[in-house]
């Protein structure tokens, strides 16, 4: 059995530990609730960029001529990798990665097929420890990130498609379901297949210039704004992820504590009664 | 007198909202007035001020692009970024043009990055004309 004193500080250790991640456990909550927030707030710009281009794609099926929307022969795929900034999150990076692997083994035969465009300092480091090809890394993102901390990696994106460096483009991210729920995701961003639509279809736009031209400037502003709205969504769910894993690891400790705490009775008691009896022992020695 | 709502909104969130009289944009073909029963029409923007005028007062609203779509009762700007004249931040404003200028002196037009500095460039430089208006 393990010393009164051995135990004492184990009890204490612990405890320390606890203190730590009970109190991320609180940061996380908090940084879930402004999440949320934040993507209400974007959830307005989305609906209604999403009608306004669902609403061009829908009046002129077939007469839409834009590189954005044409499906050419694969040599490329460009994938957006969107992690956390750390671990402390139970399997949420790693989740991510996973799906990542499944779709690159699917897709792709050797490294210069596909790049990466990562976001986030975990994902960069994957990358970075198998020499995966990078394009383009967004990395010390804010719990609340704003659109500009993503807005340069959102233009490469899209800059690398119009060039043809890239054939098609993926995002892979984290869907935040509820507090307790989150579920990896896999879209394909461009060539932009379908758009499901949303708005109205009842008034009828005048496009000025013309559809072309105004779809010149609305599809780069769509998928950036898609980007930026996937990664709020993974930062939601990172942070619900974040506090289910602090909560499970506060049980856990409490657990131990309760544990440690019953073993140093125990011994204290142990301790006690072998010191009686040896008083009373030795008390009748003396008579 | 009819009024329009208007709105003008960027993905961090509602910049402007409320009942004008008349919005005037600057759209990439043309300067555009819009009154109340406007026809609908989709537009994209340059980099420049939106003026809302309501009653007498005017709003400016410095937009980086982006586009306005206009129905019979609303006009809706959606933007990257989208400042009100009096939170406009004129001496980091200031800092950007001169890193912007900085940077251009050092490009040719044929570099890959000149297009988005002298984009930088036109947004630093239409913020400061917002502010001063």
């Amino acid at each position: 059995m393990a010393s009164l004193r051995d135990l004492k500080s184990k009890i204490n250790a612990t405890k320390k530990t606890r203190q730590i991640t009970n109190a991320m456990h609180m940061v996380a909550a908090a940084n879930l609730n402004r999440s949320q927030l934040q993507a209400e707030a974007y959830q307005e710009y989305m609906n209604k960029l999403r009608s306004v281009v669902a609403h061009i794609a829908s009046g002129n099926k077939g007469s839409l001529r834009h590189p954005m929307l044409e499906t050419r022969p694969v040599k490329k795929v460009g994938y957006i990798v969107i992690a956390g900034e750390r671990g402390l999150a139970g399997a949420y990076n790693n989740n991510v990665f996973k799906a990542l692997e499944a779709l690159i083994k699917d897709k792709n035969q050797s490294k210069d097929d596909y790049t990466g465009l990562v976001v986030g300092r975990m994902a960069q480091r994957y990358f970075e420890k198998r020499q995966m090809p990078v394009s383009s890394q967004a990395v010390g993102i804010p719990d609340q990130p704003s659109f500009e901390s993503i807005k340069a990696l959102a233009k490469d994106a899209v800059r690398l498609f119009e060039n043809q460096e890239i054939d098609e483009l993926h995002i892979i991210y984290t869907h935040f379901v509820s507090a307790i729920s989150q579920q990896v995701r896999t879209v394909q961003l461009l060539p932009l297949t379908d758009v499901e639509s949303g708005g109205d279809h009842k008034t009828y736009y005048e496009y000025e210039p013309s559809e072309n031209e105004v779809l010149e400037t609305l599809l780069p502003q769509y998928i950036e704004g898609y980007i930026y709205g996937a990664l709020l969504d993974a930062k939601a769910a990172e942070h619900a992820a974040r506090m289910t894993a602090m909560k499970n690891s506060t049980d856990n400790a409490s657990e131990m504590i309760e544990r440690y705490t019953l073993q140093y009775n125990r011994a204290r008691q142990a301790a006690i009664t072998q010191e009686i009896s040896e008083i009373v022992g030795g008390a009748n020695a003396l008579q | 007198m009819n009024t329009l709502f208007a709105s003008i909104v960027t993905p961090n969130g509602k910049v402007y909202e409320g009942d004008v009289h008349m919005v005037s944009v600057r759209a990439t073909s043309g300067d555009m007035g819009i009154l109340p029963n406007h026809m609908p029409l989709v537009a994209p923007l340059k980099i420049s001020a939106v003026k809302l005028k309501h009653l007498e007062s005017d709003e400016y609203v410095a937009v980086s692009g982006g586009f306005v779509e206009i129905r019979r009762d609303s006009v809706t700007i959606l933007t990257e970024s989208a400042e009100r004249k009096v939170d406009i931040d004129v001496a980091r404003a200031e800092r950007a043009k001169a890193e912007a200028e900085a940077k251009l002196a050092s490009l040719t037009e044929d570099s890959p990055e000149y297009k988005a500095v002298l984009n930088d460039l036109k947004r630093a430089e239409n913020r400061l004309h917002v502010a001063s208006l």
